[in-house]
């Protein structure tokens, strides 16, 4: 609820000013104000060493009849595309099962498109139930069924947690959902847990391009939803003889004032290749030149890997866009992503920090990519690449 | 053809360092710049009217200093801005800046609606989508291109995952739109006169008969619990020493966990 300062009590001091994550306390009258800045996360609350920054307490707001407690369930929308579930719908799976586990409720699939040979695959991969509807209004993907569908569906079932994909398909018509339903949705989510004491969803995000991170509540209305990163979180357990319950739903009323007339396909080998694989090689202008590909290209054949770059060695022209990992590029998760000549600004940052192994080479120390490294080594590329090639190769031949 | 776009006023990113001891944003010296998404949501709505007639109206939530956002609008071309600013619409999340954009929108009238995919603030992507819901009118998601608008339907290419859809709506309809769209233009001499003399209307609660339950801080169903910076990784080794030394260090922990 609103943060304000007592004046009072303030001494003008200025202890809060740094501890503001938005730079959002500034000096007036020589007494703290807190401008418009202000993201209410309470940080200041606990710095002012005269308890003079207060949160001024309002009744929450409930829009819904029905109490919080009324809510149980943990669900996950599995996204199809032409009658495949997408992989980031195991993911969910994964994650769905772990947070029903320690809430001690059951976990539903909701499945719209498909065959009921996939909704079979979802209990298998940890579901308790599917929600199925097999309309074929669901073939193509249109935001408005999807949304009043799942809408009515949380409306009768009265989950308390709903999970979707932050792909194209689930960042288009969840919100839509959230709006309908009356409730709160956390965006892109890079980690999900339980607070034990509250029961609440902690739904931990990257902000302001991933320079901080922000654990996001929904402490008064249901179902908390939250869209997922894909890659982030590791798939489930697949049991082949787990049994489950497939509920069959009609798609009553739903209706679309949109309508996809075609579908073009247009995936170049290079993006899939470098979504898909394990170790990325990636370089950035420290390269100098294209000819630094070649050596790259010889480190990761030797890895059984495939090329990555950042947007300044694709603006100099040295590689395609095809290989550029960013804001602007790919989002990748390889096992070990090889950064070469690369500084780490924020906009690359966000397309691989969540590698699981990160090797930084860079020939200078502050370069804000060792922030990120599990491994660095500070060096010039051009001495350290061809040394790593031949050490290898030596290590394999023993 | 009343076409209506929503722009926010976003601290540059780009430009946002962090403060290593702290952890904490450095406001200082970071330009305030219209969300660049929204730069093509104005260009692309500035199209649509040049082809279909009709006016162009900007919408903003957001402190009074966002008024220089809007007027910069107008100098691209714009015919009319509106400024949704008011205390009790502080703190409002997703969820509350959608109604409130809904509430303005409705009193607006607008057969067309354009927003940036999302904010580089946040980056959510969840306004656009949600603002349509509350107008009880379908969306468009990821418009790349326009194909074709007509008296009464608009087609254009949303861009998915693995290529893209081509796709129709009757009026009214909300697009999010794409970097790949336009070339956001540049302002005119006409243009900036313009933007000099335009008349900003301020609008707040009472206004655009928003119901004070839904907006603001109190109104928003997510909160924020707390911030912190993204630590840098526990297992975290930048070796020292020679070129070879610094090799063979990585070698060792490479085997060591059996990647090599
Ligand atoms: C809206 C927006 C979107 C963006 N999207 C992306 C994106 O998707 N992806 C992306 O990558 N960037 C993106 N950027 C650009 C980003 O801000 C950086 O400019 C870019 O990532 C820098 O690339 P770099 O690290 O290769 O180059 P630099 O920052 O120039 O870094 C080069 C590094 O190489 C090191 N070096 C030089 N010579 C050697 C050598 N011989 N041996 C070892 N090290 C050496 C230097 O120490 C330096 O750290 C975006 C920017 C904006 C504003
Ligand atoms: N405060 C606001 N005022 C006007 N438009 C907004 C506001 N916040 C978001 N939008 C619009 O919604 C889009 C998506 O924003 P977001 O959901 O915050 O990522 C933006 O590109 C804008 O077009």
């Amino acid at each position: 609820m609103p943060i304000v300062v007592n004046i009072d009590k303030c001494t003008g001091c200025k202890e809060c000013l740094t501890s503001c994550p938005f730079d959002a306390i500034e000096i007036r009258e020589g007494k703290a104000f807190i401008n418009e800045y202000c993201n209410f996360c309470k940080t200041c609350l606990s710095i002012c060493p005269e308890g003079a920054i207060e949160e001024i307490e309002e009744a929450p707001v409930t829009l819904y009849s029905s109490p919080v407690t009324d809510f149980k369930g943990v669900w996950v929308f599995a996204e199809q595309r032409e009658g495949k579930i997408a992989s980031v719908s195991y993911e969910l799976l994964g994650t769905g099962r772990r947070l029903a586990d320690e809430l001690n409720v059951e976990l539903s699939a909701i499945l719209f498109g498909a065959s009921e040979m996939e909704a079979e695959e979802l209990i298998k991969w940890g579901a308790d139930k599917v929600y199925f509807c097999k309309d074929s209004i669901f073939e193509k993907f249109n935001d408005e069924p999807y949304a009043k569908l799942l809408s009515s569906l949380i409306g009768i079932h009265k989950p308390e947690i709903v999970i979707a994909g932050a792909t194209p398909i689930g960042r288009s018509f969840i919100p839509r959902v959230a709006a309908r339903v009356g409730t709160g949705l956390t965006a892109d989510c890079t980690s999900l847990s339980i607070d034990r004491e509250t029961r609440n969803l902690l739904q931990v995000r990257p902000a302001f391009g991933g320079n901080i991170m922000a654990t996001i509540l929904c402490p008064f209305r249901r179902p908390q939803m939250a869209t997922v990163r894909p890659r982030m979180m590791k798939k489930g357990e697949y049991k082949e003889g787990k049994k489950g319950e497939i509920i069959h739903i009609p798609a009553d009323n739903v209706s679309s004032r949109t309508r996809v007339i075609d579908t073009i396909k247009e995936v170049s080998d290079i993006a899939v290749n470098l979504q898909e694989a394990d170790i990325i090689v990636a370089g950035g202008r420290g390269l100098g030149n294209t000819k630094g590909f070649e050596l790259l290209k010889e480190l990761a054949e030797l890895l059984g890997g495939t090329i990555g770059a950042s947007r300044a060695a694709v603006d100099e022209g040295w590689v395609s866009y095809s290989h550029q990992v960013g804001q602007t590029g790919k989002t990748v998760c390889p096992k070990i992503y090889i950064a070469c000549g690369i500084s780490g600004a924020v906009q690359h940052l966000v397309g691989m920090q969540s590698s699981d192994i990160i090797i930084a080479i860079n020939k200078n120390s502050e370069a804000p990519i060792f922030n990120v490294a599990t491994y660095g080594i500070v060096g010039d590329l051009y001495e350290v690449i061809p040394m790593l090639i031949k050490k290898i190769k030596e290590t394999r031949e023993k | 053809m009343k076409i209506v776009v929503c722009i926010k006023q976003v601290p540059d990113t780009a430009e946002v360092r962090i403060n290593p001891e702290t952890g904490t944003l450095i406001r200082e010296g970071v330009p305030s710049i219209i969300n660049p998404y929204d730069m093509h949501a104005i260009e692309a709505g500035l199209q649509i009217r040049e082809k279909a007639r009709g006016n162009l109206t900007i919408v903003s939530m957001g402190p009074p200093q966002a008024e220089s956002a809007l007027r910069h609008a107008i100098s691209m071309g714009a015919d009319d801005a509106v400024l949704l600013t008011d205390k009790a619409f502080a703190g409002s999340d997703t969820w509350a800046t959608s109604y409130i954009l809904s509430k303005a929108i409705e009193k607006l009238g607008a057969d067309i609606i354009i927003c940036g995919k999302q904010a580089i603030d946040g980056d959510t992507a969840q306004v656009g989508p949600e603002t349509a819901e509350f107008l009880g009118i379908p969306h468009i998601s990821y418009v790349r291109k326009v194909e074709d608008v007509t008296l009464n339907s608009i087609s254009v290419q949303r861009m998915m995952e693995e290529g893209y859809d081509i796709v129709e709506s009757s009026f009214p309809v909300l697009l999010t739109v794409v970097k790949e769209l336009n070339e956001p233009r540049l302002p005119s001499l006409k243009g900036k006169m313009a933007a000099k003399k335009a008349e900003i209307k301020n609008w707040g609660s009472s206004d655009i008969n928003a119901d004070d339950k839904k907006i603001g801080l109190k109104g928003s169903p997510t909160q924020v619990k707390n911030i912190f910076a993204p630590e840098a990784r526990a297992d975290r080794k930048i070796f020292q020493g020679t070129t070879e030394e610094q090799v063979n260090a990585l070698i060792k922990e490479l085997k060591g966990i059996k990647c090599l």
